[in-house]
């Protein structure tokens, strides 16, 4: 099976184990990933805030591409996925807005967590699981890019989303019930309003301690830097050391195949997530 | 003092309809949006007050509120308002209103943030974090603050923990799409004059 890729701008950067971890998971699983030649950023919340023009413009110019190469278009990163979504329906939807790039809207686009977790692939995905996550209690964080509004990501649960804790049953591990699957992390405010964004990715790291998690796992590149490199310093303002590791799903999907390269990608995390799975006994 | 008053600039609302929907106008303030909003904490202006003031043609107060910069753009009000009204959308349009009427912004961090990101995409194509950071550090006057005050000894080891372990992308990634990218910007800022 080959899709195209949109690989967004912190794969190369903050979410390199998140690019490495989905190029060794999608080599098992037989799928072949093209990045799309030339691709450029989605423009972000920066655009959407500050130009509607260029929101729509800069996902449609990587849409338009894609539409040509012809395969369905798949992102890790959930701020993509939701701009190249807003931008197709801008232009192929009732509204049929001009920004100089037609599009057919005849290509599927796809958040690789939706992707992954389609039925096509349930049966492939049992079969690479070498190693059962056993006894791992991992609480999912979709976030809300993925999910909302659902008029633009056509989720079908956008309140209590389920294909992760799927997922991470799948795998093997035990996937905890937590009431903040999609609350926002603040991630938008990291620089210019530090404070709202300590309390808000606090709250989610105190969520997790409540219903007694192991471990968040995430679908994402933004969320998961927002949570794994502030966990310190969020922890000492309030004088708890949380030591919560938060993984990207395909970083679980790779150590449940029993990926040998998978220890490269945790030697990556700010908060080390080996003392966790060395007591778990799964590396 | 303040009075409901129908007098005031309707070429407001009007404008704000024409880039945001007449769904406003659906607006029975059940306050869903302001309930679920997760930095209603930090607003002077809940979420369904902003929509109210818009119909009252409050502009100004509108304008000049903290609430259009901290809003954080998770889509759960426009996600539950029961009359679709796309209030994140909204939050959009009166971030755009506020910068061109030239005022000065209750938080002028966020929309430079904004700018120094786009320029970034403008200049490579793509963002590059590094390089980002450094222009947003330099222009905010956030890094002459942290100077002052120390805090950039805990940045500094931050960004040697993320460098050791390979998280730093040292040199911007080349784009061949750059020159293809910048007739975008050049369209959108040509529209914006027209």
């Amino acid at each position: 099976m080959k899709v195209s890729f949109f690989p967004g701008c912190s794969l190369e950067g903050t979410a390199r184990e998140y690019g490495e971890s989905i190029e060794a998971v999608c080599e098992t699983l037989g799928i072949e990933m093209e990045e799309i030649p030339g691709w450029s950023c989605c423009g972000a919340s920066s655009a959407h805030t500050s130009n509607e023009f260029l929101s729509v413009a800069l996902p449609a110019r990587n849409l338009f591409q894609a539409e040509r190469i012809g395969h369905n278009l798949v992102t890790p990163c959930a701020a993509c996925f939701n701009r190249l979504k807003a931008a197709e329906k801008a232009i192929t939807g009732v509204a049929r807005m001009d920004v100089g790039i037609p599009l057919q809207g005849n290509i599927a686009v796809l958040h690789l967590l939706e992707f992954l977790t389609q039925k096509e692939f349930s049966e492939r995905i049992e079969k690479q699981v070498k190693r059962a996550l056993k006894n791992l209690k991992v609480v999912s964080y979709y976030g809300c890019l993925i999910v909302r509004p659902p008029r633009i990501t056509d989720a079908v649960h956008w309140e209590d989303p389920q294909s992760l804790d799927s997922l991470i049953a799948q795998l093997g591990g035990e996937s905890v019930f937590w009431p903040y699957k999609t609350e926002c992390c603040g991630g938008s405010l990291v620089l210019t309003n530090v404070d709202i964004f300590r309390r808000l990715t606090g709250r989610l790291l105190d969520m997790a301690r409540e219903a007694e998690a192991d471990c968040i796992v995430t679908a994402c590149p933004l969320c998961q830097a927002n949570l794994d490199t502030r966990e310190e310093e969020i922890g000492a303002t309030v004088g708890i050391n949380y030591d919560i590791p938060i993984f990207y799903f395909t970083e679980l999907m790779g150590l449940a195949f029993g990926l040998k390269e998978a220890g490269k990608w945790f030697r990556r995390h700010l908060v080390d997530p080996r003392p966790l799975l060395r007591e778990r006994r799964l590396i | 003092m303040e009075s409901v008053s129908f007098k005031g600039d309707r070429k407001f609302r009007e404008a704000i309809v024409e880039r945001a929907g007449e769904e406003i106008f659906a607006c029975y303030q059940c306050s869903k949006c302001s309930a679920g909003c997760p930095v209603a904490f930090a607003m002077d202006l809940l979420p369904h007050q902003v929509i109210r003031s818009v119909l009252f043609l409050k502009k100004e107060k509108v304008l000049s509120s903290r609430t259009i910069w901290i809003c954080a753009s998770c889509e759960t009000c426009t996600t539950r308002c029961p009359n679709e009204i796309d209030i994140a959308k909204l939050m959009d349009v009166l971030r755009q209103m506020q910068r061109e009427s030239g005022m000065k912004p209750h938080e002028p961090r966020v929309p430079l943030f904004h700018a120094v990101f786009l320029n970034t995409i403008k200049r490579s194509g793509r963002i590059h974090e590094l390089s980002m950071l450094r222009t947003y550090l330099l222009k905010s006057g956030d890094a002459r603050e942290k100077l002052k005050t120390g805090e950039w000894k805990n940045d500094v080891k931050l960004g040697l923990k993320m460098f050791l372990r390979g998280k730093l992308k040292v040199l911007p990634a080349r784009c061949e799409g750059v020159k293809e990218v910048r007739k975008i910007f050049a369209r959108a800022e040509k529209g914006k004059r027209a």
